[in-house]
Formats: structure tokens, sequence, C-alpha cells
């Protein structure tokens, strides 16, 4: 159940007219910083941006600083939220405890998203009982699992899918087409476009199709184009992977 | 409320025109009131396939700026009752078809008609993507041959996010796959791609095959739509898809080469 509550006013056009809250998460993805060089994370932005930039365009991030060193140089915030709009992200908030960086965020108009992790409540049964013995550290938060994207539908010359986990396409995927996904690929149909999985780096993802006619394949960034696909898998169920930084196709 | 049909391609010389001037005859023989309009600003033909082109006073462009009405540009076929064409502006630059514009006249049509066929023009722009703004159906009009069915594909995916039904989250534009130009003896030379090798791309509902005839020429020349050469093997297979298009299960035709007739198939080699 999410919360839902109409906001009352006084005034006359009817409430449900004006607004309304509504209880809800969105998946934003983090930017977890493991140093403060400004320059350094921008270059490197840069890059993975030209290997997905339509995944990063216009796209909302939380800068994460939990994973600074404590004795590191402290960031800029303000100059790297202006850096980040400036190659087309949209900074929306950080996440850190530390009171520095909450104030900083807050001058330079980010939200401070809280370090507590907001879990479903739990339901009644599990609430009554008891804790059974004492409670063991606590272990590293997971991520939410990422919801599996499945398209029904052809995906057409020139248009583009992208998937935050795992793509699934029940359709042919055609030439001119381009279809991403962060975990991995299934096509159930043709696929005569780009298939790119990993592009966020995951070089454990891999591309799964029934009829391997692609443009291009990659997997967190390593690919190979039409004309260096082996002529014995074309047309092939196969599967695509990395292994040791290289590109295996291989029929399924 | 009219139905709203885009004959439509990505390609210039598929067959558009040909296609919108068959279909929107057809309909109106069925009995059904049918306006065809030309959004070929600037190339206007349609007018001269519907042999209408010279009795042109008003033209789309005039009726959305205001400065004709619709039943002063509206061209009642002469040959049918049910059918008026609505011409476009030769002189008029591209711009000055509106979406807002278009949207009004479609409705003001949509009050008296029960079909009314868009002409599109070719290409990705402005025209050809106000053309299928409004569209309920698409007449996907496709060669046989790879580079057409790519802009084919190309505007499938034009059709399914930048409709007015896409945006409004209705549900979606029908879309048929009609393939012109078909010529099986090409096929059987390996030269152009098969029905089935096209379906097997665009994955999408056949509505008809037309073949590559000498009748669309004639009938171009004289300003009459080829459907109404029933003669013709391209009259009758346009017969046979608006029959299909309005329900009706008619067999695919003109698939395979000419038969040999009686005597050919017993004297011939
Ligand atoms: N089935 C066909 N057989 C032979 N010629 C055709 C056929 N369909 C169209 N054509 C010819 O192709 C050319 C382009 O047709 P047209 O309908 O004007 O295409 P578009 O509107 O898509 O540009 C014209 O010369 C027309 O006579
Ligand atoms: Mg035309």
């Amino acid at each position: 159940m999410r919360p839902r509550m109409s906001v009352r006013t006084s005034e006359n056009p009817a409430p449900s007219h004006v607004f309304e809250i509504r209880g809800g998460s969105v998946n934003v993805p983090a930017l977890r910083l493991f140093c403060s060089d400004i320059p350094a994370i921008i270059a490197l932005l840069q890059e993975r941006i030209q290997q997905a930039p339509e995944f990063f365009r216009d796209a909302p991030v939380v800068i994460d600083l939990h994973a600074l060193p404590v004795d590191g140089e402290p960031l800029d915030l303000a100059e790297l939220a202006l850096a980040l709009h400036q190659n087309g992200l949209v900074p929306v908030g950080i996440r850190s405890g530390e009171p520095g960086y909450q104030l900083a965020a807050k001058q330079a108009h980010l939200a401070v998203f809280s370090e507590v992790r907001h879990e479903p409540s739990p339901r009644p049964a599990e609430a009554k009982t008891p804790p059974a013995k004492l409670p063991e550290p606590k272990p590293e938060p997971r991520p939410a699992a990422v919801p599996t994207r499945i398209i029904q539908q052809p995906v057409r010359s020139g248009q583009r899918i992208y998937a935050t986990g795992d793509l699934i396409v029940l359709a042919p995927v055609s030439a001119g087409a381009e279809i991403m996904a962060d975990g991995n690929i299934h096509v159930y149909g043709s696929l005569r476009g780009r298939a790119l999985a990993g592009v966020q780096g995951n070089a454990a993802s891999r591309i799964f199709c029934m009829d391997l006619q692609a443009e291009l394949v990659s997997v967190a960034g390593h690919y190979k184009v039409s004309e260096s696909l082996d002529p014995s898998v074309r047309s092939k169920p196969v599967q695509v992977y990395l292994s040791n930084d290289a590109l295996i196709v291989e029929d399924l | 409320m009219a139905r709203i049909i885009v004959v439509t391609s990505g390609k210039g010389g598929g067959g558009k025109t040909t296609t919108s001037a068959a279909i929107s005859m057809g309909l109106a023989l069925q009995g059904k009131r049918t306006a065809v309009i030309d959004f070929d600003v600037g190339l206007r033909n349609l007018d001269l396939i519907m042999g209408c082109e010279r009795r042109v006073v008003y033209d789309f462009v005039n009726v959305i700026n205001g400065e004709a009405n619709l039943n002063q540009a509206l061209i009642k076929d002469k040959r049918c009752d049910n059918l008026f064409v609505l011409p476009a502006s030769q002189t008029r630059d591209k711009d000055s078809l509106t979406q807002e514009g278009v949207g009004k006249v479609l409705e003001n049509l949509s009050k008296d008609f029960d079909y009314v066929v868009c002409d599109s023009p070719a290409g990705i722009e402005r025209g050809a993507t106000l053309a299928m703004y409004y569209a309920d159906d698409a007449v996907v009009v496709t060669n046989p041959e790879v580079s057409s069915v790519r802009d084919s594909d190309r505007m499938l995916g034009i059709l399914a996010s930048k409709s007015r039904r896409a945006e409004q989250g209705e549900e979606p534009i029908k879309e048929y796959l009609l393939l012109t130009r078909y010529s099986p003896q090409r096929v059987k030379l390996g030269e152009m791609l098969s029905v089935d090798d096209v379906q097997e791309i665009l994955s999408l509902h056949l509505l008809g095959v037309i073949p590559e005839s000498k009748a669309v020429l004639n009938a171009s020349n004289s300003g009459t739509p080829v459907i109404l050469d029933d003669k013709s093997d391209a009259g009758q297979a346009y017969g046979d898809v608006v029959r299909r298009y309005l329900g009706e299960t008619v067999p695919h035709r003109f698939l395979e080469e000419e038969k040999k007739g009686l005597f050919g198939r017993l004297f011939g080699g």
C-alpha cells in the first residue's frame, strides 16, 4: 500500500485539482565518489557518457560521499554540481553524514538524503516475532532489486530502449534500433540492431538472443560490430559475455 | 466521428499517393463518406492522380489559415458523390502546417465524414509527422527492397512514439503493411525481397500486396485512381485491400508469377 493523502486548502479550486502528495520511490543512480578530484571525476564520467549517451542525458543523479577518504582533500560540492550540469546530468542531492557537506548541499540547493534506508514497514506477523538473539552487525545495505524491463512490441529502427536492470525483448529488434541495459539482455525475436549489456560497467552481464544478426553487441563497453562477428554464429541462438576482457560469442 | 487513416512510408516514390487515391476512392465506392487530404505542401500531386487539378481554388493551408472554409476548399469527385479531395498548397512552405491547425481541420472533417485519408509526404520531417499525428490507422506503404523496409521500420517507431494516441497513452495506432510495386519475377531472381522476407523483418499485419503494374502509370496519366481500372491487376489488388480493411476476409493475390493460360499450358514449352 502506498501512502496517499490529499492536501486540503480553504481556497476555492477543489483540492483534488491542485495537487496530491503521493508516496513513492524513484530510482536515481548514485555517483559514489572515492576521491574529491573533480577533473578526474569528470574525465571518467565523460568516458562513461560516451558509452551510453542516452542513459546519461538529463539523468538525475545523487552524489554519494560516504566512500570519500576521511583524511582526503575536501570536495567542492558546488563546483562538482556545476560540472555535472555542464555534462548534461541533473544532480538532485547528496548522501553524506558529514554536517559540513550537508550544509554545502543546502547552499548548492541540493537535497540531503538521509542515511537510513526506508525499509518497507514490517508486516504485523514479522513485527510480533521477538528477536531470537542479539542483533548481528548490520550487513552492507543491499541495493534495492531493480525490476526487469519487458518489451513486447518490435523495437523499430531509430528507437532506443534502456533498462536499469535486465532487459527482455519478446519481439524483433530492427536494424537501426538500440537496446541497452545495466544488466543482462535477452532477445527472443531476431536481434538485428545494437545490443549493449552492462552499460554501467557490469562485466558479468550477458546478452542472450535467439537469432543473432546484430549490427553491434557490447558487454561493459567491449564490443563487436557485425563485420567482426564470426559467420558461424550468425543467425544462431547465442550468448555474448566477457571472459578476461575478451568478448565471447558462443552458441547456446 | 471519422476514422483517420494515414498513408505513410518514409520513402518517396513508393506509392503513397497512388495508394491514398485508390483507398479513398475504394472506401467511397463502398458507400463511406471519405475525404482525402494531400499533406505534401510544395509538391502537391494527389489532385493530379485524382484528376481534379483543374478545379483547385483553395487548399489545405488556406483552410488552416482561415482564408477559406472547408466547404470552399473541398473538391467533390465527379465519379463518386461520397469522395472529396483537400489539395495541398503548391506555393506555401512546409511550415504553414501547424499541429493545431491540422487538428482543427481534422476535427471538422470528422463530423461529416466516415473516413479521412491523409496522404503523407516523404521523409520524417514536419509534414510527415503531422500527417500521422492524429491517425487512428496507418497504412505503411513499403516496396520490397531493403532500404524501403528500413524506412518503414523507422516510420513505425515514430508512429509508436510521436502520435497523439501515443502521447495521450491511448490505444496505439493500428498499423497495416501494404507491399507495393511487387514483382514476383524479380523476387524469384533474388532482386527483390519476398512478402515473407518483409513480413519477417517488419512483423506487421499484411493488408495487401500491390503488383508492379503498367496500369498505375496509365491511371495517373489519365487522372483516374487505379482502383477504378477493375480489369487491371493493381486495380483488383487495391479493391481487395479496401475490402480487407473493412473487415472482409479476402485471400491475397498476385503473389506468384502469372500462370500461363490454358493455351499456354497446352502448347507452351
Ligand atoms: N504498383 C505500381 N506499379 C507501377 N508503378 C507504380 C506503382 N505504384 C506507384 N507507382 C509509380 O511510382 C511513382 C511514385 O508513386 P507515388 O504514388 O506518387 O509515390 P509517393 O506518393 O510515395 O511518392 C509514380 O510514378 C507511380 O506511377
Ligand atoms: Mg506522394
